[in-house]
């Protein structure tokens, strides 16, 4: 019944492509036969089926990254009508067309709207983003942990290593060494779990070197950003003062 | 320890209000006796600075190094950073850009107006007495005038929302809503040391600080 007027509507996307990490992005319009609840995934998977530009012209399917399709895992980020968020909850319905989608290019591009997001993972590594229980013997159960503060913890474990708050960062570019807000927050989470609070030291020593906590300069996009709604700037100013503190103890051999 | 930006970071923070916020506020609380009690006011503010113990210690370790430091590596971090306003119209991402801008304003104004002023009293081609009348000559002069607007609210702001961000930089303001009353005292901060400020200027405009103008010709040369 509506078939037909459902059928002669369509979307139109402007997508910046890249062939190789080196060479020049370009732009290319599609325009898609519209369906209804449609995402910007689906609208993607339609033009590799069918990778024909506006003009009619053939071209290759563009490349994206995506996993879960329920906004967990963070592989399809990328900027979408000049925001950063992810392109599998970006429903189409709510978004303004032409829809534009570019790759986040604060990280390196592989191909098209593929990204690079190892700088992140490093930046986990560098903070020691995880609890060290590994050993040669049964360490026994550790110490619990309140409910209450788990739960206020569980908020801060939702960050899925997007890349969003990173791409809304004025700070983190090729001339700023800063680690990004998603890596701070993480040292919070680990260094409030009552096991991992025993290596906090370590946590805050990798935040005060070079390319650590100090290249924040309060623009505070990133909170503003995250998906996943991660008090990212509660998280900083409150890891400001355990590496003031701890930098005071070092000093005072405390 | 060895050195890395997190040390040069935290102390370019410090320097910003310890002594550099403190040395503005105290500045502006100085001139506006212009305003207040006219030359003579003013003249006795002047003369209690020149009267402090070991004033030229005082004035390089207080005053021009922490200066010094904290503007060239203030540069170098503007330097460091984008300005995505464009994107992200959040007002204190607006503020983020405008601490970078007024950071480069502060530091050419601030070497044009020690030039004019302190520099000139230590070249000898003004003494001290005289600096009320510089300061006619200047505030009379429409364009002096208006590039000392932008200059002082420019170091105004600078302070104003440096303040703010040092007392997130330090752990001091955690939570959004410490940061958000913390916003509005540093905006009532901002608000009140430019009334101080631009009083003074207007002040300056006053004839009776002409006076002494006359020794103070040769400052004519300088401009
Ligand atoms: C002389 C030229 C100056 C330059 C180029 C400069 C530059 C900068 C820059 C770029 C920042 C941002 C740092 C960040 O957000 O991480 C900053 C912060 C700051 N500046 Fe300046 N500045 C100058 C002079 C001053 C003066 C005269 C004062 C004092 C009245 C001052 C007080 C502050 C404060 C309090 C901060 C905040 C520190 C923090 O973020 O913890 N600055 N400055
Ligand atoms: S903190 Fe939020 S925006 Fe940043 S990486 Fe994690 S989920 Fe993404
Ligand atoms: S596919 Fe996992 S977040 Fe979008």
């Amino acid at each position: 019944m509506a078939e037909t007027t459902v059928a002669s509507k369509t979307v139109k996307f402007i997508i910046s492509r890249q062939d190789t990490p080196e060479s020049k992005p370009y732009t290319q319009e599609f325009e898609l036969p519209y369906r209804p609840n449609m995402n910007v995934i689906s609208g993607l998977m339609e033009i590799q089926r069918n990778p024909t530009t506006a003009d009619g012209v053939k071209t290759s399917p563009v490349c994206w990254e995506s996993n879960c399709l329920e906004e967990v895992c963070g592989a399809c980020s990328m900027v979408i009508n000049g925001k950063p968020r992810q392109a599998c909850s970006a429903l189409i319905d709510q978004l303004e067309q032409p829809v534009r989608l570019e790759p986040m290019r604060t990280f390196p591009v592989v191909r098209d709207l593929v990204i690079n997001r190892e700088r992140m993972f490093n930046a986990l590594k560098k903070v020691k983003a995880w609890i060290p229980i590994d050993g040669t013997y049964d360490l026994g159960p550790g110490p619990r942990m309140a409910e209450s503060k788990r739960q206020w913890a569980y908020e801060l474990s939702k960050c899925m290593t997007c890349g969003v708050c990173l791409e809304s960062c004025p700070n983190v570019n090729d001339r700023n060494s800063f680690i990004g807000p998603a890596a701070i927050s993480q040292v919070r989470l680990f260094n409030a779990h009552p096991t991992g609070e025993m290596n906090k030291h370590e946590r805050l020593d990798a935040l005060m070197t070079d390319g650590g906590i100090e290249g924040c300069g309060n623009s505070q996009n990133c909170v503003r950003s995250c998906p996943k709604g991660i008090p990212l700037t509660t998280s900083i100013a409150a890891m400001n003062k355990d590496t003031t503190t701890h930098l005071f103890k070092k000093w005072l051999g405390m | 320890m060895k050195g890395n930006s997190y040390f040069s970071r935290k102390l370019h923070s410090l320097l910003g209000i310890i002594p550099l916020g403190g040395f503005i506020v105290v500045h502006g609380l100085t001139n506006y006796q212009a305003f207040e009690r006219g030359p003579e006011g003013f003249d006795k503010g002047v003369t209690l600075i020149n009267s402090l113990p070991l004033l030229p210690l005082l004035e390089i370790f207080v005053i021009y190094l922490p200066l010094l430091f904290h503007g060239i590596y203030g540069l170098y971090v503007a330097y460091q950073s984008n300005s995505n306003t464009g994107r992200f119209k959040y007002g204190r991402n607006w503020a983020f850009t405008a601490q970078r801008v007024t950071g480069v304003i502060t530091f050419v104004f601030v070497f044009w107006h020690v030039y004019q002023t302190r520099m000139q009293v230590y070249l000898g081609n003004i003494t001290h007495e005289e600096l009320g009348s510089t300061m006619n000559k200047i505030a009379t002069d429409p364009t002096y005038f208006v590039l000392y607007l932008i200059g002082v609210l420019a170091a105004v702001f600078h302070f104003s929302n440096g303040l703010w961000a040092f007392l997130i930089s330090w752990g001091i303001t955690i939570g959004p809503k410490a940061q958000r009353i913390s916003s509005y005292i540093c905006m009532g901060v901002f608000v009140v040391v430019s009334a101080l400020f631009i009083l003074s200027l207007v002040a300056f405009m006053g004839d009776e600080f002409k006076e002494a103008a006359n020794a103070a010709l040769t400052w004519t040369n300088i401009g």
